[in-house]
């Protein structure tokens, strides 16, 4: 394990560079229909609002289990996204399928509050029937350098979780340094964390390629290191099309085709979905796009 | 806690998108550019340029002869006492001005060119090439009204005519590198770009007779090294600037000795890229990759010799293989292309030479798993591990897609490493302490160290080497030096 004392230096005119090479890749033809496939099932499609209804989370779980009814052959989505109070209404209508069903939990999105309490409120997540949960970690123990804290924090919410896949959330727009996003990465990977997720969506900013870049990097050498996936979710701020084709970009060239399934990688959005499927559909329609109007809103 | 393991296997590669060449207009075949016009070679001979990556036919260009290069000089000469010199310094620098907004406006055109003919990716001469090449006449315009000011109670008067000879790694740059500052200080130019590499110098003729440049101020001839030689030699030249090989630098010496002749050569380099323990690994793999396989390795401030600290070396070395087998080899029209082709016949076999050469020394040789294409020039980026000091892979500029890899435990060793070698033109240095950086940039004997980065370039800062990778500096105020007198 890292001496998380220790800085791990990222160069950030470095990362930006690298990203800049990603996003001159030419992304045409197969390749890109390919992409925007793979890009519309790893989208945990995410709700997370206070005025959500019953009928909301409804409808979302019907958009990730038929995201169209216009183009067919399309994959359904990896997730839906939603607060703990939600989940046995998702679970009802995704019962039989793939679509999983991930709960934020830990006091979303602060995080502000006793561990007895987050460890209830996971407990509480996992009796609806929560396939995964999306935990925060203490942001404000983290910049305070009391990492041990954050580190046990992580674990105890693991132990709770057992099977259950745990995405830890950084909020990387609270963090800083790309250093600090490097270390935060570490600690919530040792701490036994499945997935490493940038941000709530409730910060600005939230994911950025640069950051996401930042932790793929961490997840590879861990892997080096221990023969041991883990897996990666950006989360808010990647609303069209183009953008998520640059992280598979991203995610291809870092961590390779292992990586490249709904399995380890997701993109927590809410308004990707709907851009993806305007994408497919110009494909489908020799370039030309069809009206929004077609495309449901959620 | 063991988790699972999928193998996915999946593969996403990434369809062709290749830039058309369609509109791309190359002469079958091409004559010299002197006193404003293209004009039959006197020597009435001509010889073939190709595509690297097909082993196509481009053109024909002209081998300019003796006559034809008296006939360019006399050209210059009268350029440079009828009009250039009294020209006001406010309206020479309308004129290069002009030449960059159409370097710009063509800059798709000129991109193709320079990968059709020299092999590079087209990323490359899109991103790099030609939108540097505009800066340069950018930056030089902004000058040349200027000089009262950048050499204050020095009245800086121009020399004459400049011959200047151009390699072939990166053909119009290079151009521009050497007639900005000369057309900005007042001089007349003779220009000799690569035989190999000729066609976007011939482009830049057309865009500068295009310009309206007043006839004979800039001269674009064409040939091999004969040509360059009676331009060295021609006794109405006061200025000679040469980029290329060391060999070469060292005999236009030889034969100005005694003259009056004003020279500033760029030659080889074999630069250092040293990695500390406490670096930004991750970006210090990426910046090994681009400062080695950039441009195919054909940049004489390539950071060849790779030192890295002990205890890191075995991570950065599976990192370098790792990243290596991402980049891809391949049309450098295609722009997902990130390894082109090698610029010439000449040029592959001298690199295959010095393959063999190291693994008959004994060093590791790693080399990436794609294929190469079938036709055309093309090598695979390559690894020497744990090469040794003495070895002539570490000591001879390759000017290729091949690295050499060496450990260090102490700076005091790493700076002398870095240093016992005839070049000093370029060096790295990676880690994430200040002062360490300040004490290296002090002790490496170098023209340029780049500190967490490699291969950054621009017009406005100065370049040129130590010992024999040559001395004069081209860019920034610097630049302007070579060219004026005091």
């Amino acid at each position: 394990m890292p001496d998380f004392k220790h800085n791990y230096p990222i160069d950030q005119i470095g990362v930006e560079e690298r990203i800049q090479r990603f996003n001159s890749r030419s992304i045409k033809k197969e390749t890109k229909l390919i992409g925007l496939k793979l890009a519309l099932s790893m989208i945990d499609l995410t709700t997370l609002e206070g005025k959500d209804t019953p009928e909301k989370v409804k409808q979302v779980c019907y958009k990730a289990l038929h995201p169209s009814n216009d183009i067919q052959g399309l994959p359904q989505l990896a997730a839906v996204c939603v607060y703990p109070i939600h989940v046995k209404t998702a679970k009802k209508y995704l019962k039989n399928s793939a679509v999983k069903v991930a709960s934020v939990a830990t006091g979303f999105p602060s995080g502000n509050t006793s561990l007895q309490i987050k460890l209830i409120e996971t407990k509480y997540a996992i009796d609806q029937g929560a396939d995964e949960i999306d935990m925060v970690i203490s942001r404000g123990e983290f910049l305070r350098g009391n990492y041990t804290f954050v580190f046990d924090e992580i674990a105890a919410i693991k132990n709770v979780c057992g099977k259950i896949r745990l995405k830890v959330i950084l909020e990387t727009g609270e963090l800083s340094t790309l250093d600090n996003i490097r270390k935060a990465s570490d600690i919530a990977i040792y701490a036994g964390a499945d997935f490493i997720k940038t941000s709530t969506g409730k910060i600005q900013p939230a994911s950025t390629m640069p950051v996401t870049l930042v932790m793929l990097e961490a997840i590879k050498d861990y892997y080096i290191k221990t023969n041991i996936q883990i897996g990666m979710k950006p989360a808010g701020g990647i609303s069209n099309a183009k953008n998520a084709l640059q992280y598979l970009v991203m995610l291809n060239e870092t961590l390779g085709s292992k990586w490249m399934t709904n399995e380890w990688f997701r993109f927590g959005a809410s308004s990707l979905a709907n851009d993806l499927l305007l994408q497919l559909g110009k494909e489908k329609y020799n370039g030309v796009y069809y009206s929004k109007d077609y495309i449901s809103l959620d | 806690m063991k988790k699972k393991i999928n193998n996915n296997p999946f593969t996403w590669n990434y369809s062709p998108a290749v830039e058309t060449k369609e509109h791309i207009q190359i002469n079958p075949q091409y004559n010299l550019f002197i006193n404003g016009k293209f004009v039959k070679p006197n020597s009435n001979t001509f010889f073939d340029t190709y595509n690297p990556a097909t082993e196509e036919k481009l053109a024909e260009l002209s081998l300019a002869n003796e006559k034809d290069v008296n006939a360019a000089v006399l050209a210059a000469n009268n350029a440079y006492s009828k009009t250039w010199k009294k020209m006001p310094a406010k309206e020479r620098a309308k004129y290069i001005f002009r030449i960059a907004r159409v370097i710009q406006e063509r800059a798709r055109e000129l991109a193709i060119i320079e990968t059709m003919d020299g092999g590079k990716p087209i990323r490359e001469s899109r991103d790099f090439d030609i939108p540097l090449a505009a800066n340069h006449f950018f930056y030089y315009a902004g000058w040349a009204d200027k000089l009262n000011y950048a050499f204050p109670n020095k009245t800086p008067q121009s020399l004459g005519v400049a011959a200047q000879i151009i390699p072939w790694n990166f053909p119009l740059l290079m151009a521009a590198w050497k007639i900005a500052p000369a057309l900005a200080t007042g001089n007349t130019v003779v220009l000799k770009p690569s035989e190999n590499t000729s066609l976007t110098a011939l482009k830049l003729a057309e865009i500068i007779r295009d310009c309206d440049l007043p006839a004979g101020v800039v001269n674009i001839i064409t040939g091999p090294g004969s040509t360059g030689s009676f331009m060295v030699n021609h006794p109405n030249i006061h200025k000679i600037a040469f980029t290329g090989s060391t060999h070469i630098g060292k005999n236009i010496q030889h034969s100005i000795a005694g003259t009056n002749k004003k020279l500033t050569l760029e030659l080889g380099g074999k630069a250092a890229n040293i990695v500390f323990e406490d670096a930004p690994i991750n970006q210090a793999v990426e910046g090994i990759i681009n400062g080695i396989f950039f441009n195919q390795g054909h940049v004489c401030c390539a950071g060849s010799r790779l030192f890295v600290q002990e205890n890191i070396a075995e991570e950065i070395i599976n990192k370098l293989k790792a990243r290596m087998e991402t980049l891809i080899v391949g049309n450098p029209l295609d722009k997902n292309t990130d390894v082109g082709a090698i610029n010439n016949k000449e040029q592959l076999s001298k690199i295959k030479s010095y393959l063999k050469m190291g693994k008959e020394d004994g060093i590791t040789l790693y080399q990436t798993l794609g294929e190469l294409p079938k036709k055309g020039y093309f090598c695979k980026p390559s690894l020497f591990i744990n090469a040794t000091q003495s070895s002539r892979v570490v000591q001879d500029e390759i000017f290729g897609p091949v690295l050499t890899i060496q450990t260090f435990r102490t700076i005091e060793e790493v700076i002398e490493k870095a240093n016992n070698i005839p070049y000093g033109l370029s060096a790295g240095v990676w880690t994430d302490k200040g002062s360490k950086i300040f004490n290296l940039t002090k002790q490496l004997k170098a023209g340029v160290v780049w500190a967490n980065t490699y291969n950054k370039f621009d017009p406005s800062s100065p370049f040129g080497g130590f010992k024999e990778s040559g001395f004069g500096r081209e860019g920034g105020l610097h630049g302007l030096m070579p060219y004026l007198k005091f």
